[in-house]
């Protein structure tokens, strides 16, 4: 058997243009399954091991203000292990060069029992002290020992940097309210409790607590317990660790990993199936005498079977372990840009032997099962027949030539093409389908782009306004906003009264922050997918259509409304309208209904503003200095940060997309044309002697694949648009909808590089054409 | 010689590399081709006939020597002149035919009438060798004379100034094959078609106007024939 083996080597080497193709597309497949379930196992494992050493808690609860006793009384819940009490609020940090939002929090000794801090450098802190974290010191370039003014409740302080460090609870670390993590302008800032209590004014009391419950105690049970507890203190209502934002954008992202690790290593290995299928079928029907004399020479069918099986194998093996490599460094990569958003201590990123076993194992199955029908031909091939040379092929007119006007319009190259086509109609399907998926995974990965260019528009252009919006610490009168529109380059104001709430319809209910907002208003409305701003009522709710459906509720019906702040008021609300938007679970109703519901006056806990551009500092600095001025988002900033933020992730992976499209259009086409070639370079020089010129020989070689591009690309643009709306529907979450959009440029994008690589890929053609050797191609029968 | 001169070939030598042996095809051939002459050029295999004919259409071109068309230097062509000068003057016929199977016969001649510059039409062309009956018949629905008939055919429609044709009847029983020549030598008369037809069939030679004989690379011997004789007369 050695001489076959030595066979198989150079047939290998001399395809090795088609081998390489396939090969090519083998490791794409190979690379995004190792590489993406690596990843998410990392993510995975990396959260695991940090959780369960930082002793993460299971349940989570806020209140308004909670005296110390009453942790006695949380602690005797059934099912508790333990519990961690802490103080928080909102603050403003600024150093020389800078400024940022940042989320004080009460450490206790050790950096908490819960919820541990991981040190990262410095020391925790002590009195006089804060240890910040560590995405914030980066972004901000702040270090331990660097001095900052903090100022909380309207109260300065200076404060030294004693430490950075992480913290299991804000892996993702979003600022409140916002869409991304904006390190550059917001930051969590840990003090010891005694100075945290003093800066917050919460002496004596906390207003965060977490869980940590015995194995087996269920954490409604839990919740349900701790609720009445807190209720008086104004309780918002507690959470399980699923619901933790944090926890849900990992989780969220590791699910998105699992899909990338089946979607598109399936539609590449069914291309490399194919691609398999069309070069071994070339390489038995070009091998009839070689497979005839082997067979008189006496090798037996399981020879020549295993032969060209081998033949199949080889290919995806080599491309399996280029895929490998491929897919571990692809799997680092990933997971470097996951540490730029999740802060773990440690990324614990590893080569998965386990899914590199089944990524290999898939690729050889896939590679077996395109040779399949091929290696049963040869090995079922009489040798006498195959002694023989093949007849002719078969032709007959095309359907659509039977059509006397198709008959007239198409000239004799295109009638080739579509009668060789027609011939094979499976194998021109499939080769069709190939080119179609390498436009669809580009509208797929593409898309994205213009999904969030939509939600950003639709967040924070038609919907947001307001040059500025201002948070103030605690309610303030109405009054307050006549203050602020005296302030440099204010054009106007608008009131914003935000009351965290619970919705409850029958047995739902859902945790959402009910904002109230006067009818009419301008600078931030309430927008749906189509564009148009739904009007509020004055009496009656605007929600989410995402939150109506959670709630089971529908237009008319009337929902009952919690308001969870001190007063703990409750009334009912009929919903007026839903309204598809794409961001958070929203509730909407008029700033008269809350403050009826409220029975409290007319107070607002925000504004929107609008700003001349020329007097952006000049305002920024009055309302530094106005102490009941929580903080100042700018439109500006928060677009500028989300664009940088998904820019840079979107340019990486639509490169990568790019990459994997090219490779199957161009691992397609390359064995299509290459196959052809082959199976007609006798017909090709016979032009060549009759006087076509190598352009026109061209031109005839490849009307089949342009054939089939002009099939593909409409039936891929199609095929892409399926993949992108069962993308935006895998994503649907109460964190954000990703809307069906997709712009002309990724149209353009998608069906170009596609058309791109065809055309690039088949003039490779021009130089088997102009090596053709006329004489050797017609001397023979064969 | 009938004609005003149409090939001229001086000192025609041709080496080829097969693997990493040389191989010497042509030595110094000397040869004059009349306008309107049938020439048989006979020999047996490896003696040099094809190399003869590939250099003469085009296809190949010479290791030293000269070859002209009329006025035309063909011995240091480009691929673009060549492909010109077989495009306008040349038609070509094979032992295996060579037609696209994916095309019908009026087709197949049409592929070469498109590309003429003064063709007849395919019609006329496969008239001019019987096959009106079989037009729109796929390759794969006609006998190996009714293939190489409408090879002939596809030769004749671009109305060329030579027809150079290799082995056409060496694939044919003795019947079809004398109907393939009667058509050839049909072409050549009423056309005037210079044609250069090579066999190793000793027995075509006597419809030829002048026969080659070609032995190991060089022309042995020139004989003339005072009559051509009939494809019909024809017997091997």
């Amino acid at each position: 058997m050695t001489a076959l083996w030595s066979k198989l080597r150079r047939d290998l080497w001399h395809g090795r243009g088609q081998a390489l193709a396939i090969a090519v597309v083998v490791a794409c497949a190979v690379a995004t399954s190792a590489g993406s379930v690596a990843t998410a196992r990392a993510l995975n494992r990396s959260r695991d091991l940090y959780y369960a050493r930082a002793n993460m808690p299971d349940v989570f609860a806020d209140a308004t203000r909670v005296p110390a006793p009453v942790a006695a009384r949380l602690a005797a819940i059934p099912g508790v292990a333990e519990l961690e009490s802490r103080t928080t609020g909102d603050g403003r940090v600024s150093w020389p060069g800078g400024s940022a939002r940042v989320r004080v929090s009460s450490v206790s000794a050790g950096g908490g029992r819960l919820g541990t801090l991981r040190l990262r450098s410095g020391r925790l802190p002590g009195r006089g002290e804060a240890a910040i974290s560590e995405g914030f010191a980066e972004a901000a370039g702040l270090h331990p020992g660097d001095r900052l003014s903090l100022v909380v409740n309207g109260r300065l302080q200076p404060i030294n940097i004693s430490g950075v460090a992480l913290s299991p609870e804000f892996v993702y670390a979003l600022p409140p309210g916002g869409l991304f993590p904006d390190d550059r302008h917001f930051g969590l800032l840990w003090m010891a409790p005694k100075d945290a209590e003093a800066a917050l004014d919460m002496q004596g009391a906390f207003d965060e607590v977490v869980f940590k419950l015995v194995p087996g105690a269920s954490a409604a049970d839990v919740i349900g317990a701790v609720d009445p507890v807190l209720l008086p203190f104004g309780g918002e209502g507690a959470y399980g660790l699923d619901r933790l934002v944090s926890n849900r954008f990992l989780s969220d992202e590791i699910t998105q990993l699992d899909n990338m690790a089946t979607v598109l290593p399936a539609i590449f290995l069914g291309v490399a199936a194919f691609l398999v299928s069309v070069t071994l079928s070339r390489l038995i029907a070009s091998q009839r005498m070689q497979i005839g004399t082997l067979r008189a020479l006496g090798y037996g069918s399981n020879a020549i079977g295993l032969h060209y099986g081998s033949y199949a194998a080889a290919i995806a093996l080599a491309g399996a372990l280029a895929g490998l490599g491929l897919g571990y460094a692809f799997g680092a990569y990933m997971s470097r840009m996951y540490m730029e958003f999740y802060r773990f201590p440690v990324l614990d990123y590893r080569a998965d032997p386990r899914a590199m076993a089944s990524a290999t194992a898939l690729a050889l199955l896939a590679a077996l099962v395109g040779a399949a029908g091929s290696v049963r031909r040869a090995v079922r091939l009489a040798p006498a027949e195959a002694m023989r040379p093949p007849a002719p092929g078969r032709f007959k007119p095309t359907l659509l030539e039977r059509t006397g006007l198709a008959r007239a319009l198409l000239s004799l190259p295109s009638r080739m093409s579509l009668r060789g086509l027609a011939r094979r109609p499976v194998r021109a399907a499939l080769g069709t389908l190939g080119i179609a998926s390498s436009v669809a995974v580009l509208v797929a990965g593409a898309f994205f782009g213009d999904a969030m260019d939509f939600m950003l528009r639709l967040a924070l252009e038609d919907a947001l306004r307001a040059d500025a919006t201002v948070t103030f610490i605690h309610p303030v009168s109405h009054a307050a906003l006549d203050e602020l529109a005296r302030l440099p380059g204010v054009r106007a104001v608008e009131p914003v009264r935000e009351e965290p709430a619970i919705l409850r319809a029958g047995p739902r209910s859902r945790r959402v922050a009910l904002t109230g907002m006067p009818p009419g208003a301008e600078l931030s409305r309430v927008v749906g997918e189509d564009g148009r701003p739904v009007p509020i009522p004055a009496s009656g709710m605007v929600i989410s259509a995402r939150l109506a459906q959670l709630l089971g509720v529908r237009p008319g019906d009337r929902i009952r409304v919690e308001l969870l702040d001190g007063r703990r008021a409750v009334g009912e609300l009929p919903l007026a309208a839903t309204v598809n938007d794409v961001l958070g679970l929203s509730a909407t109703t008029s700033l008269e209904s809350l403050r009826r519901l409220a029975q409290l006056g007319n107070v607002v806990t925000g504004a929107n503003l609008s700003v001349e551009p020329a007097s952006r500092d000049a305002l920024q600095r009055a309302l530094d200095d106005r102490p009941s001025v929580a903080a100042v988002a700018w439109r500006s900033v928060t677009i500028t940060a989300f664009r940088k933020t998904v820019a840079e992730s979107l340019l990486a992976f639509s490169g990568m997309l790019v990459g994997f499209a090219v490779a199957i259009a161009g691992g397609v086409v390359y064995s299509a044309v290459r196959s052809s070639f082959s199976e007609r370079s006798r017909e090709l020089a016979t032009l060549r002697v009759i006087g076509f010129t190598r352009r026109e020989v061209w031109r005839v070689l490849v009307g089949e694949v342009a054939l089939q591009l002009v099939l593909a690309l409409p039936l891929g643009a199609l095929l892409g648009l399926g993949l992108a709306a069962l993308t935006t529907h895998a994503f649907q979450s109460d964190l954000y909808r990703i809307p069906l959009v997709i712009d002309r440029s990724t149209w353009v994008f998608a069906l170009g590089v596609t058309a791109g690589a065809t055309l690039a890929t088949s003039l490779v053609a021009l130089r088997w054409i102009r090596r053709l050797d006329l004489a050797e191609a017609l001397r023979s029968g064969d | 010689m009938s004609g005003a001169r149409v090939f001229l070939v001086r000192g025609l030598s041709k080496t080829y590399r097969m693997g990493e042996v040389e191989v010497t095809a042509l030595r110094g051939v000397d040869l004059e081709i009349a306008e309107g002459e049938l020439v048989v050029v006979l020999g047996p295999s490896g003696s040099g006939k094809s190399t003869l004919l590939n250099v003469l259409g085009g296809l190949d071109t010479p290791s030293a020597g000269e070859v002209r068309w009329r006025d035309e230097e063909l011995s240091h062509a480009d691929d673009a002149t060549l492909t010109r000068f077989r495009r306008d003057h040349v038609g070509f016929v094979f032992q295996f035919y060579n037609l696209v199977p994916s095309l019908t016969a009026r087709e197949n001649v049409a592929l070469a009438a498109e590309i003429a510059r003064d063709p007849m039409t395919p019609e006329e062309a496969l008239g001019l060798v019987d096959l009106s009956a079989r037009l729109d018949h796929f390759p794969s629905q006609l006998s190996g004379g009714e293939q190489q008939r409408v090879a002939i055919a596809r030769a004749v429609v671009k109305r060329p100034d030579v027809l150079l044709c290799d082995e056409p009847t060496g694939a044919l029983d003795i019947a079809t094959g004398r109907r393939v020549l009667s058509a050839l030598a049909g072409v050549n008369r009423e056309l005037g078609t210079t044609a250069v037809i090579i066999t190793h069939n000793a027995a075509i030679a006597a419809m030829a106007d002048r026969v080659l004989h070609v032995h190991d690379g060089g022309i042995a011997r020139v004989q003339r024939n005072e009559r051509r004789a009939v494809p019909e007369e024809l017997a091997w």
